[in-house]
Parts: structure tokens; sequence; C-alpha cells
């Protein structure tokens, strides 16, 4: 632990950390667009909806060696220790890098950074406002106009029939998917990671990944927009 | 040809700088930017005004001293030169060009264009050395390194300290500077015993500077005049991984 504080005071140290817990957050990114999938699944014989019951299984698995709930709980608590990391240590990096770099330039450098390493910092923020709102929509509904709890898929349906909530998801994705891009090139190079072989495929990679993520989480949404997911 | 320029005029670290502007006429397109500004001087002086101060020395692009941003560009818009090293005709008649100081809370301006870069001594100094007997110094030969090795080791060490690598960087990060530092010991025989500890010790000096942190840009090997990879900032981060891991502490200053 005395280890981790010492490498954490450094700016590498922290760099590492961001590293780390983006990697886990990416783990469970991956994890749940998958499994948002099951959504063009057609339903069960007794009217529920694997989502449905898919959830269901995410709240029991493990039971009865550990509480119902429990391991979904852990898991909870996992992903929000990696969150609490990733802002922290990025925000006194942001705040530091402030500091390094008092003026800017009167005619600002063309350089040729990407745009998605440029927006790191704000994306970041895009995306962490848009956590909370989804977890406000669609885990405890007190933003959905028609929660029912367990109903997964009714809530689901519902919450992308209108049109700008469905738009605001494609927006937040696109916000995220442009920072994983971004992150999954640069996280190679954070952890030391390389040779000849990485470095020829981790833009591409990178470049991929980010891609299919995009088309997964926003199949769902762009399906209820077109009604090819409607209410049973 | 004739030219518009905006120069940063400051005269002392703590007073507020500002541009000013001026019209300059006989520019050769033969002449080097740092001729170009000296004949400003001329202008200047024949006027009864202060000259511009800028740092330089060699003026063929290996002390490292000339650094100004021209046109938001370090060192301007050709690549892997130094501003000494480029040519007035590079710009059109006419044209206007803006010329700054680093900007950098650890490179403070002293004069105009001249600032302090102190800070990478002191970068330097907390690890950039090696244990030798010295002495009867060995055969120069007589450790056989890989000749990949001692190519990235000389690459690294091709590093003229300029900072353009910090002006570049939206962080004002100077991992590139530190890195290429460590690296041309690391990727020796010679520089194995304080590998980790160098590591830890130039990071953490270097962070104490006032730098701020890589983000992995790499508007600083855009920049570079001497070409150097932001590879070698990943071998770092895992050497101050590794040092970590196996406990070593940095020595504290
Ligand atoms: C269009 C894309 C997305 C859809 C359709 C979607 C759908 C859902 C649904 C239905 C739930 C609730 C599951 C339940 O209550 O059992 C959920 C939870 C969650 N989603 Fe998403 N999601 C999307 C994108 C994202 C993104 C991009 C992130 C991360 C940045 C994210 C992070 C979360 C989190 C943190 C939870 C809460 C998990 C928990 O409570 O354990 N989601 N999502
Ligand atoms: S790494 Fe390149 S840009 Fe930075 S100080 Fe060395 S030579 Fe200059
Ligand atoms: S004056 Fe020496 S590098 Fe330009």
């Amino acid at each position: 632990m005395r280890r981790v504080l010492t490498l954490y005071r450094s700016s590498v140290g922290k760099k590492i950390m961001m590293a780390v817990s983006g990697i886990l957050l990416f783990g469970f990114i991956v994890g749940h667009m998958v499994g948002n999938l099951k959504a063009f699944q057609s339903h069960n014989g007794d009217g529920t909806h694997p989502l449905d019951t898919y959830a269901e299984f995410l709240r029991e698995v493990g039971y009865p060696l550990v509480p119902e709930g429990g391991l979904l709980w852990a898991f909870r608590l996992v992903l929000l220790a990696a969150v609490g990391v990733h802002i922290i240590a990025a925000i006194q990096l942001w705040s530091g890098a402030r500091t390094a770099r008092p003026g800017r330039y009167r005619k600002e450098d063309s350089q040729v950074f990407s745009y998605a390493s440029r927006t790191m910092r704000w994306g970041g923020v895009i995306v962490a406002v848009f956590v909370v709102y989804h977890i406000l929509h669609f885990t405890t509904g007190h933003a959905h106009p028609d929660f029912e709890y367990g109903r997964v898929y009714d809530n689901l349906v519902i919450g992308f029939q209108n049109p700008l909530v469905a738009g605001f998801y494609i927006v937040a994705v696109g916000a995220l998917c442009l920072h994983l891009y971004h992150g999954l090139w640069s996280v190679f190079t954070t952890l030391g990671v390389q040779n000849r072989r990485i470095d020829r495929i981790r833009r591409p990679l990178a470049a991929a990944i980010s891609v299919i993520l995009f088309l997964g989480f926003t199949s769902v949404p762009l399906a209820v927009l077109t009604r090819i997911l409607t209410l049973p | 040809m004739k030219l518009k320029l905006h120069i940063w005029r400051q005269t002392s670290p703590r007073s507020k700088g500002d541009f000013q502007a001026y019209d300059l006429d006989g520019v050769s397109p033969h002449m080097s930017f740092l001729d170009m500004l000296d004949l400003l001087n001329e202008q200047i002086l024949e006027e009864g005004g202060e000259p511009v101060a800028f740092e330089h020395d060699c003026r063929e692009g290996i002390c490292g001293s000339c650094g100004m941003v021209i046109n938001g560009i370090a060192h301007g818009p050709e690549k892997l030169i130094t501003a000494c090293q480029l040519h007035m005709r590079t710009f059109k008649d006419g044209d206007e060009i803006w010329i700054e100081p680093w900007r950098a809370a650890a490179f403070p301006v002293i004069k105009d264009l001249v600032v302090e870069r102190a800070s990478f001594d002191r970068i330097i100094q907390a690890g950039g050395y090696i244990s030798v007997r010295s002495g009867s110094a060995q055969d120069a030969n007589a450790i056989p390194i890989p000749k990949a090795d001692a190519d990235r080791a000389f690459d690294a060490a091709a590093c003229i300290g300029c900072g353009a690598c910090v002006a570049a960087c939206p962080n004002a990060s100077a991992m590139l500077f530190t890195a290429a530092k460590a690296a041309h010991l690391s990727y020796l025989p010679q520089g194995q015993t304080e590998r980790l500890q160098r590591a830890a010790d130039m990071v953490t000096a270097h962070d104490e500077e006032g730098f701020g942190n890589c983000t992995n840009h790499g508007a600083c090997q855009e920049v570079c005049p001497k070409g150097i990879s932001v590879d070698y900032i990943g071998r770092l981060n895992r050497d101050v991984l590794k040092a970590t891991l196996s406990g070593v502490e940095v020595t504290t200053r």
C-alpha cells in the first residue's frame, strides 16, 4: 500500500492509476455493450424479456454463497472505486497541467495532435455527467417517465421512444468512444507496454474497438427510434 | 522581402510583457531566422530603441539555446530543425510573423524571448549520471553493446535540451526531455546500476520543477528538432512502475 501511495505521488504514478482504473472501466463497458444486445432477442414464453431475466440473474448470481445482490454490489463498489480513482487523478493532473502552462500562445499552434487527445478532459466530463443521468434513468428510474422495477426491456423501449433522450445517449456514447479511442491507444505508452508489433497495431486496434462499441451501444436506441424494438 | 513582425517584449521576469509590431525591410531569403532578428535589432538600435533579447550560441542546431515559438510552432514551421536553422525562404514577402518565448511556469521569461531553462539542469542532476571507476578508464570496447541498443541510446542522446517539447505540450510537460535523458543511459550497460533509481528521481524532479503531466498528445515529438520519439516516454514510465514495485525510494534532495 505504501508503494502504491509513493507511486501515486508522481505524475507518472497518477497516470498509471488512471490507466489501470480505465482498463477496469473498459472491461465493464465491453460487457455492458454485449449485455445490451440481449434487447434484440425475442420475448420469453411468459411475457418477460431475456433482458429482464439477465438483469435478475446479475442480481442473484452467487446466491446462496453470497447474499442476494452481493456480487452485483461488490462489482458496483469496484466500479465506483475505479471511477473515483480515474476522476480524482484526472482532476489533480488537470490542475497541475494548468499551473504548468500559465499563458497561451497568441497564435495557437495548429500542431497535429488528434481531436480525441485534445478532448480527453471535457469528453471525460461529458461521459461522467451521462453516467449519472443514465443511472437515474435506467437503474433507479428517477429520470424515467414510466419506470417499473425489473421490467428492464420495457423501461428501455419507453425511455428511448423519446428522440431527445435517444439522441443524448447516442451523442454521449460517441463522446465515450472518442475518449476510449485515445485512451486505448495511450494506455500502451503509459504502462510502457511497447514493441514493434504492438506499435503497429495499437492505433487500428483502438479505432476498431471504439467503432465496434459505438455501433453496439447505439444499435439499441436506434432500433427503438426506427421501431425495430417495440413494446410487446 | 518585407515583413511585419509581432514580437513579445518583456523587460524582466516579473513584468508584464506584450507584443510589439515592427516593419522590417530588406530581408534576404538566404538569411537564417536569427540573421533576420539581428537585422531587426540593428534597425531598432539605429532608432535608439532597446534590441530584442533572444538566446543563441552555435547557430547550427546543436546548442539548443535559440528556442522561440514562431507563428504558434516551437522552432517554426519546418520539421527537425531549430530556430537558428530556419531560413527566411520559408516565408513570403509581406508575411506577418508572431514570435513568442516558450510559455511554461518552469521556464520563466528572463527577457523578451529568453527563458530560464535551469529546471532542465536540475532534472539531469537528479539522475542523469552513472557510477564508474574514475582514474584508469577501461578499454572503450571492453563491454559489447548490441547495435540496436547503441542506436537507441544514441538517438536519445541527440537531445539538445532546447525545451521545444515543453513549449509545444499543452500540459507544459517535460517528459520527452526527461525520457530522452534517462534513456540514453538506460539503454547502455553502464547505465544499469542506477536505472530504476534514476527513473524515480528524475520524474520526481520533473514534477517538482512544475512541469505538467504527459497526456500522450505527441506534440513534443512533432516539434523536437532532433526527432526524439515518444516511445522513450513509455520506457521511462515502465521504469518508474518497476522502481515502485521493487520498493525504490525517491532520493530526497
Ligand atoms: C446506448 C447505450 C447504453 C444502454 C442502452 C445502456 C443500458 C443500461 C441499462 C438498461 C442499465 C440498467 C440495468 C439494470 O438496472 O439492471 C444500465 C446500467 C448502467 N450503465 Fe448503461 N447503457 C448504455 C451505455 C452506457 C455507457 C456508455 C456507460 C458507461 C460510461 C454505462 C454505464 C452504466 C452504469 C455505470 C450502469 C449501472 C450499473 C449498475 O447499476 O450496476 N452505460 N445501462
Ligand atoms: S527532447 Fe527534443 S524538443 Fe525536447 S529538449 Fe530535447 S531536443 Fe529539445
Ligand atoms: S543557436 Fe544553437 S541550436 Fe540554435
